[in-house]
């Protein structure tokens, strides 16, 4: 304990380590006295005791260390619980999901369809096919339009026009999902007339909501090649799309497969623009051109909001759909660190 | 950026072709937009003509669309107010307070936590933080229902705007941390050893050199908060239990609804000029959207132009 005349000047471990413990104890004599049942909840102890915990130590920290050390070690306090306080509905979040989830995770969930199911049993093989083939348009839409228009910005771009694409990426990449689903709708509705409900237009959708984001992390991507390698590169006498196409994309190309998987992951989870333009059904639809076509997220949804008599069996199906998205996402997500990690450029340290 | 040799030799035709087709991209995605505003406006318009009866909207398209623009600012704003704070905190504690082993770990566990798809946001809201929440709501209104935002009666389900407010927060929660925690991160070094060096408590040395840097980067942080939660539709869609009323009370059952819940709900059954008038609300949340999201546009852009573009 460091001392000035004789006074104490700061706590010691010890003191703050005895001050917990005499926190932790009288949180769980209070939760026995107030709580008549015995019945002990950790979490809620802890969490008491954090509180009494703060209320020992700072007027202890005023009292020994004075004004400015006793607020730091408030505000300590407050940041740590802000992030316990915020880690509790994201760990509950992902706990019910993997818990309630894993009842239907099964080979039927994965192998049937819902036709002509009423109650348990049935699964979402309808919707997965549905989710694969329109983010695989989406995907074949947006990647290109994205990419060219990321080298567009780096390679060639300058001037108002750039300006102008700059800026309209940033408005599209601020457009609700919910506004490009009925963009989509507004769109085939001219030409298909009014209800119309196919999985293209969902798609398409699910486009305008994709190339903002892969335009921004391809973007991102392109500027980190470094300028040396394409001047290299001019002054051999090769032509510049050349340069572009041999030297920029492939030194690049661990970042932007990264950006195309994110993007992909953001948008496989998209539900409000599939509800209105893709619908639902509760068949098999191999045919994105014709007709309702079932996807994961609406699965989801659509479980949930119109339960049949054997509530519980639709709860479950949900639940277990939920799992699959989340599985997809962070498959997604892993997949594309991976790629970042095996890509990365040598000899760039 | 390459820069043009002072002598452009002739142009090849791949050069053109390939130059053509990237230049081409950029036009397909300025047209989308215009397409997007145009296709929008024209589906829109019938909607609004004074004279057309229309059955969703039998008091005429304002009186349809303000009660929806009131609850989507509403509910919006009441996330931000949860997840603004919240998310320094995080941000703070991963930037500066974790030991940075584990600070890198968890900014990749919030990454990862943003991209969880908000249909399971609603799921988990509506089948286990609404019934875990309605008891500590009747609480709330048995002690402090004097204040005219808490007064009572509490919804059986609670299923309302408050709880509405809190999944919002939980949603943006990981987007807005990741945001601040760049900004925290990108502090001068220098300034904050100065501070250190001068004797601050940690504490001081956050207030006096990383909050002030960090100023406008977390007001662009929470303008985009607001802006995801402002068109958020499934998790609203799904927790809420609306009733089309304007009113500030969090606890009832009487619950102002948002535009894109609304749009979300009604869609699949509409038809006739119901669609337009729907479509006709989802052009009101662009515009409230776009504006937001300028606004944190130009607080960026003006942070740049002080900050000499580091």
């Amino acid at each position: 304990m460091t001392t000035i005349h004789g006074r104490a000047t700061s706590l010691t471990k010890g003191i703050v380590l005895t001050l917990f413990i005499s926190g932790m104890t009288i949180s769980f004599f209070i939760s026995a006295v107030t709580r008549g049942d015995g019945e002990i909840v950790p979490l809620g102890i802890f969490a008491l005791g954090m509180v009494v915990f703060g209320l020992l130590v700072v007027p202890a920290s005023w009292l020994v260390e004075g004004r400015r050390k006793a607020i730091n070690r408030t505000m300590t306090g407050l940041v740590f619980s802000a992030f316990g306080f915020a880690l509790i509905p994201l760990v509950s979040l992902v706990w019910t999901v993997v818990t309630l989830g894993l009842a239907r995770f099964d080979g039927q969930f994965f192998g049937s369809s819902m036709r002509n199911i009423v109650g348990a049993g049935g699964g979402a093989l309808h919707a997965v096919i549905g989710t694969l083939e329109i983010t695989l348009i989406a995907a074949v839409i947006s990647i290109p339009i994205g990419l060219l228009t990321s080298v567009y910005l780096v390679e060639y771009g300058r001037g108002r026009f750039s300006n102008w694409v700059t800026t309209m990426v940033d408005v599209m990449t601020g457009i609700p999902s919910i506004v490009a689903g009925l963009f989509a709708f507004a769109m085939f509705s001219l030409f298909f007339g009014p209800g119309v409900r196919m999985g293209v237009a969902g798609a398409v959708a699910l486009s305008v909501l994709m190339i903002p984001v892969v335009v921004r992390s391809s973007e991102e991507m392109l500027r980190l090649v470094p300028n040396e390698l394409r001047e290299a590169s001019l002054a051999l006498g090769v032509p510049k799309w050349l340069t572009i196409v041999r030297v920029v994309i492939p030194t690049a190309i661990g970042g932007l497969v990264t950006g195309i998987m994110i993007a992909i992951a953001r948008v496989i989870g998209e539900t409000a623009p599939l509800l209105i333009v893709a619908g639902f059904t509760q068949s098999m639809n191999y045919n994105p051109f014709s007709e309702r076509m079932m996807t994961l997220p609406v699965f989801v949804y659509n479980s949930y909001s119109s339960q049949g008599t054997d509530a519980q069996a639709y709860i479950d199906r949900a639940w277990a759909g939920a799992l699959t998205l989340i599985v997809i996402v962070m498959a997604l997500n892993l997949g594309a660190r991976i790629v970042s990690r095996v890509f990365r450029p040598a000899g760039n340290h | 950026m390459t820069s043009a040799p002072p002598t452009m030799p002739r142009l090849r035709r791949g050069d053109r072709i390939f130059r053509g087709v990237s230049v081409a991209a950029g036009v397909v995605i300025l047209s989308v937009l215009v397409l997007v505003a145009v296709f929008l406006v024209f589906k829109a318009l019938p909607a609004l003509d004074p004279s057309v009866h229309i059955e969703s909207t039998p008091n005429g398209f304002l009186a349809f669309v303000g009660p929806l623009v009131f609850g989507t600012l509403f509910s919006a704003t009441l996330a931000l107010v949860f997840a603004t704070p919240l998310s320094i905190g995080i941000g703070l504690f991963i930037s500066h307070y974790a030991p940075r082993r584990i600070a890198s770990a968890l900014g990749y566990v919030i990454d990862l936590l943003a991209a969880i798809p908000s249909v399971v946001y609603g799921l988990w809201g509506i089948q286990v933080f609404a019934p875990f929440i309605q008891p500590v709501y009747q609480w709330m209104s048995d002690n402090w229902g004097f204040l005219p935002i808490f007064e009572g009666p509490v919804s059986g389900t609670g299923r309302t705007i408050l709880t509405v407010g809190v999944v919002l927060a939980i949603m943006i929660l990981p987007i807005m941390s990741a945001l601040a925690r760049e900004v925290f991160l990108q502090t001068p070094r220098l300034h904050e050893e100065a501070a250190l060096a001068l004797g601050a408590t940690r504490w001081e040395m956050i207030h006096m050199a990383v909050l002030p840097f960090a100023r406008s980067g977390l007001l662009s942080a929470a303008m985009l908060g607001l802006g995801r939660a402002l068109g958020e539709t499934m998790a609203v869609a799904m927790v809420l239990s609306p009733a089309a009323a304007v009113s500030f009370k969090l606890l009832t059952s009487e619950n102002p609804s948002t535009i894109a819940s609304t749009i979300a709900l009604d869609f699949p059954e509409a038809s006739g000029l119901d669609v337009n008038a729907l479509i006709a609300a989802g052009l009101v949340l662009f515009a409230i959207t776009m504006v937001v999201n300028s606004f944190a546009r130009a607080i960026v852009t003006r942070q740049r132009v002080k900050m000499g573009e580091n």
